[in-house]
């Protein structure tokens, strides 16, 4: 890049500092970068970088908000997380599983169907732009427009999801107060509110195969599926370790849909670990057990990204 | 016909739009099979939301008939009537602090993304390897991690109860700069070294040549960022608790607890609620996809 050769019009010293190595411009006060990079910088301190170390610290005290001081209690608040004989214990890990089975049932749903409707709206048909535009909107409502619509879709008695499948001569079902179907109504409204984001990142993907892969496949003689599982899967190889990582973090982040439709229940069964974690540290304001949660539920979300990323690669090779 | 594509392709070797021929394989007809499974997928997408605008406009009694009934006996603006004149629950003051708190985090988020993202995309400094490193390290923690310390912080600073807290804290978000830094890296530098040679300094050349050539990204951010504060709900319901200081979507958690099968007036909410945004939607659909499209690819 020899932009130095730009007509000398200007001072000599401008000049020589006109361009930097690396073909970045250096026509700047040496300050200039940091001013711009400031404001930024400063809410990064204070609301990000600051709290994750503000969170460890508290979760090292005993910070309960009623308190007249914090006393240090140590590693007492993890301890206690892992000890079956405090009161945290059992709605800790009841926490943890109920996310665990929220984000195992969830995120094949919502992995493989947005692929297959990406699948369909890459083909060439009118009004694809509306369809794509369509099945993305529900995510723009928001979990808590979202929320409350299944909780009235879902009632047993005056729901119209109860209605329909009335028409075609099934029972009523307890959507919200029995199990499995507690799961099946947060698995369902989730994949209905969020599905639209996955496809939309997979048809950026599709629109980045070649259109040659499919001639090349077709000619060797490759049918639908033969495309599908030989062009297709692999092109969009990177696409997929994206959609896995991201939906199985915000499977885990889940909050909203368990606290606007089923408020945690039958008995506890759907209360997820962020619920458990906002109740205690939130509503109770014992910050110190609360903050020792995060970090745990957080250091389970790492440890499984890990894994994630060393199985895909290895499928890669 | 692949070959009149490759002609059209060699003809304009740096045509912008290579899309048409990359999606050529799916040139396979659309059978009836196809356009049912279409019509199906659009009623399971489009019935919900029509049921709930439907239903802010029934009789209570109407929408608790066993067994129910799809058409509704008369619409009424009984829901919209109740909430709009129910102290214990401002619907309008909550779409007022919705509106104020998404339009003021978007801004700022505009402001100081756009600063910071220009400095690292294009200058030279110490430390910017570093400062980039930990803007990008934070995409990886978990949000839920920052909930109590910065419970705590906005009790310090005096902001719990307030609009601040759902303005401020969430423009130290990593995305925005990661966003237009990515864009601004893009722009040909020709632009910005003859105006420097004209004469123009940094801050001219970044508000009157690299913003204003970035607009479709910086609409992008803006409307995501308005989106994502305008539909925040695990943070608002704890920061927040006068009636008169919710937004809508603590709101409608309020509503959902108080008036649990009043679905009508529920409805009603959720469309005070939802109605801005799906208007919005409309117009900049192209801007918010393509954001969400591009953001995973290079994600």
């Amino acid at each position: 890049m020899s932009t130095a050769i730009a007509t000398p019009k200007r001072g000599a010293e401008e000049q020589a500092t006109l361009v930097g190595g690396g073909g970045k411009l250096k026509h700047h006060h040496p300050l200039t970068p940091y001013a711009l990079c400031a404001p930024y910088l400063l809410l990064l301190l204070t609301f990000v970088l600051g709290p994750a170390i503000f969170g460890i610290w508290i979760s090292l005290h005993n910070w309960d908000f009623m308190l007249p001081n914090k006393p240090f209690i140590g590693l007492q608040n993890y301890k206690d997380l892992f000890d079956s004989t405090s009161v945290i214990f059992s709605p800790f890990w009841r926490g943890m599983r109920a996310t665990a089975i929220f984000t195992v049932a969830s995120v094949p749903f919502l992995v493989i169907i947005p692929l297959a409707i990406a699948v369909l709206l890459n083909r060439k048909f009118r009004a694809r732009a509306f369809f794509r535009a369509m099945i993305f909107a529900p995510f723009v409502l928001g979990i808590a427009v979202v929320g409350v619509l299944f909780n009235y879709l879902l009632d047993a008695q005056f729901g119209l999801i109860n209605y329909l499948i009335g028409v075609i001569g099934v029972d009523p079902i307890g959507w919200i107060q029995t199990l499995p179907w507690a799961w099946i109504s947060l698995v369902g409204m989730t994949v209905w509110w969020t599905l639209g984001f996955n496809t939309v990142i997979y048809l950026a993907g599709l629109g980045n195969i070649p259109a040659e892969q499919y001639e090349a496949a077709e000619l060797d003689g490759a049918g639908a599926w033969g495309k599908f599982a030989y062009v297709t899967v692999p092109g969009l190889r990177t696409v997929l370790v994206f959609i896995v990582t991201t939906t199985i973090l915000a499977s885990a982040n889940m909050f909203g849909q368990s606290y606007l439709v089923t408020k945690g229940g039958p008995s506890d069964s759907t209360r997820t670990a962020i619920m458990v974690m906002t109740e205690e540290g939130l509503r109770q304001f014992k910050m110190g057990t609360a903050s020792a949660m995060s970090y745990i539920l957080a250091i389970c979300l790492g440890l499984i990204s890990i894994i994630n990323f060393a199985l895909m690669r290895e499928r890669n090779k | 016909m692949s070959t009149t594509e490759a002609e059209a392709r060699a003809v304009q070797p740096d045509s912008a739009e290579p899309a048409p021929s990359k999606r050529s394989y799916a040139r396979e007809r659309n059978g009836p099979v196809f356009w049912i499974g279409m019509i199906i997928l659009a009623l399971i997408f489009i019935t919900p939301i029509l049921w709930m605008y439907v239903t802010a406009f029934r009789s209570q009694s109407d929408s608790r008939r066993i067994p129910l009934t799809l058409i509704p006996d008369g619409l009424t603006l009984r829901a919209f009537r109740f909430i709009f004149s129910d102290t214990q629950n401002p619907v309008l003051m909550w779409a007022l602090n919705s509106l104020i708190a998404a339009t003021a985090h978007a801004v700022l988020v505009l402001i100081v993304a756009s600063m910071a993202a220009y400095a690292l995309a294009r200058m030279q400094f110490k430390g910017r390897g570093l400062i980039f490193g930990l803007i990008i390290s934070t995409l990886f923690v978990p949000s839920f991690i920052f909930l109590m310390p910065n419970y705590l912080l906005m009790d310090r600073l005096g902001w719990l109860d307030t609009l601040l807290a759902l303005i401020v804290p969430g423009a130290a978000g990593a995305f925005g700069v990661f966003f237009l830094r990515q864009f601004f890296v893009g722009i040909p530098r020709e632009l910005e070294e003859s105006a420097l040679i004209d004469g123009a300094n940094t801050w001219d050349i970044l508000t009157k040549i690299v913003l204003p050539i970035s607009k479709s990204s910086l609409v992008t951010l803006a409307v995501l960022s308005f989106l994502s504060n305008w539909n925040d709900f695990i943070w608002p319901i704890f920061v927040l608790f006068s009636p008169e200081r919710l937004t809508l979507p603590a709101g409608l958690s309020t509503l959902n607890g108080a008036f649990t099968t009043d679905y009508p007036l529920i409805m009603a909410g959720a469309t005070i609620a939802s109605v801005p945004v799906l208007i919005l939607y409309i117009f900049v659909q192209r801007y918010i996809i393509e954001g969400v499209a591009t953001s995973g690819l290079k994600g």
